[in-house]
């Protein structure tokens, strides 16, 4: 049998995306961030919607979009007027409204709005593996330089700062490579599902890891397995594959229940 | 003593949330050597003060001077390692920060441990340990750090009355044999009064400070805490094998 080469396009895409989701994702369950990385990716579709507008390249407005973004929540968090889970929603939902009121209005944009929503890896171009491999292999480079101080802020973050540590400067660098992340996974899993990714992986590796590090490793593991999985399922039986591989992963994570109780 | 003996001091600090003044023109001096114990009943603004001391909060008004290069070992009011978090002690310890890239050996790890009468608990995960234990580890990496100064936020909260004094015994004599000056806030005060030089008695603004026993027949001490409290401490003796000042 011949592997089609759209499929082959669609794994490695799939894969980056994985690999780099399953460490990252680590953090964004510690650190207690899922409803960020969801903002972050209702952020990306306007980027994405305004880079049509202004004709600039659709990966370079997505990454912008998330930066910008980044960038806002980072310094609206500094005012106490507004706790921030309120201020993520207001953000978060306000640019996806406005996104997809941008994505209306823009009358020549034959983009598949479900495509955008859920992915659709089985699309994929040559040139979005490579975006793919590229960022992720940035993004992982950056997480690794990053990881020692991250993780202290993590464990107790005024202790890392009367350490002498940066903490702003760390924490401003890891919403960068979230928002990265969100651009590397959009084509993937859509924007509604990415937060899939970053979290469930992780939440599944849990009970097998005895380290920050060997946690790290098993979500993307168990990241790579769901990618797999996931665009079996969808060859075979015909399912959409962005949620087909969320799936996969859940029902990993499910796996992952049991073996606690053991 | 000399001045260069201060190790950090606050002058005239004052903070507040809105209307509500946290801190009303606070001033402190730690030196060498010295345990200074700040007391206030709750809300008194007791933390803030550390915060602000460590930098972690920007006063309003005032300054805090600093030794050159004063290296401080902080021990936190309290730690809350996410469940999620696979951290196990040693890798909590070797977390503490320094300009080395290479990892905190088991060997110094362990004697750290050792130092604060720690149980050999390397591989534990953090959120397995009691709450003396887990002091106690907070202690060994501050101590990790080679601090000049000790600022520790209500060490002994939840541990038991034993453990307590056994705390503050080891904060004590630490201070003797390392040479640390000791910068700790309390609201239980029996145990503190004892292994302590200067009491620092707060409620927003400094009620009064000095030796602990004069601390405790300070009227406003006694209307802060009540009769029955302040006597109960005039009670306590303490006994100081060094002099000050």
């Amino acid at each position: 049998m011949i592997i089609d080469d759209f499929l082959i396009r669609a794994c490695a895409a799939a894969l980056a995306v994985a690999l780099v989701a399953g460490p990252l994702g680590c953090f964004v369950v510690w650190r207690k961030m899922a409803y960020f990385g969801d903002a972050l990716a209702h952020a990306s579709l306007l980027g994405l919607a305004l880079g049509f507008i202004l004709k600039i390249d659709l990966m370079a407005g997505v990454v912008a979009g998330g930066l910008v973004f980044a960038l806002l929540l980072f310094v609206l968090e500094r005012q106490k007027r507004l706790e921030a889970d309120t201020l993520l929603g207001i953000l978060a939902h306000g640019s996806l409204a406005l996104g997809l009121i941008a994505l209306a209005l823009a009358p020549a944009l034959k983009m598949d709005l479900q495509g955008l929503l859920f992915g659709d890896v089985l699309s994929v171009s040559l040139a979005d593996v490579l975006w793919a491999w590229g960022g992720a292999l940035g993004v992982l480079a950056g997480l690794a330089l990053l990881w020692r101080p991250l993780l202290s802020i993590t464990a107790h973050e005024e202790l890392a700062r009367v350490d002498g540590l940066q903490v702003q400067r760390t924490r401003f660098l890891f919403l960068m490579l979230m928002a990265l992340t969100v651009a590397v996974a959009m084509k993937v899993v859509g924007v509604l599902l990415i937060t899939a990714l970053l979290v469930i992986p992780p939440a599944a590796a849990r009970p097998f890891a005895r380290s920050p590090e060997a946690m790290a490793v098993i979500a993307a593991l168990f990241g790579t397995l769901s990618v797999f999985l996931g665009l079996f399922a969808s060859l075979s039986i015909d399912l959409p594959a962005g949620p087909a591989i969320v799936s996969a992963s859940v029902l990993l994570f499910t796996g992952s229940m049991f073996f606690r109780r053991m | 003593m000399p001045p260069e003996s201060i190790l950090i001091e606050a002058s005239q600090l004052s903070l507040s949330y809105g209307a509500l003044k946290v801190l009303d023109q606070v001033s402190l001096k730690v030196r060498k050597q010295a345990i200074v114990t700040v007391v206030g009943p709750n809300g008194a603004g007791k933390t803030t003060l550390l915060k602000v001391l460590l930098g972690l909060i920007d006063p309003d008004a005032g300054q805090v001077t600093r030794s050159p290069l004063l290296r401080i070992g902080y021990v936190p009011q309290k730690l809350e390692i996410p469940t999620t978090l696979p951290l196990t002690v040693k890798r909590f310890l070797q977390l503490a920060y320094d300009r080395s890239t290479v990892p905190t050996s088991s060997n110094v790890i362990e004697a750290a441990l050792d130092q604060v009468g720690a149980p050999k608990v390397l591989d534990t995960p953090m959120q397995g340990l009691s709450g003396g234990e887990l002091q106690r580890i907070l202690l060994a990496r501050a101590l990790l750090r080679q601090p000049e100064l000790l600022v520790l936020d209500e060490p002994v909260r939840g541990v038991d009355l034993t453990g307590q004094a056994d705390l503050y015994d080891l904060i004590a004599q630490l201070r003797d044999e390392l040479g640390l000056g000791v910068l700790l806030v309390s609201h239980d005060l029996h145990l503190v009064m004892q292994a302590t030089d200067e009491v620092l008695c707060l409620n927003g603004h400094v009620c009064c400070h000095g030796h602990p026993e004069a601390v405790s027949r300070h009227p406003e001490f006694v209307a802060l805490f009540g009769p029955r409290i302040a006597e109960t401490m005039a009670l306590y003796p303490h006994h100081h094998d060094h002099t000050h000042r």
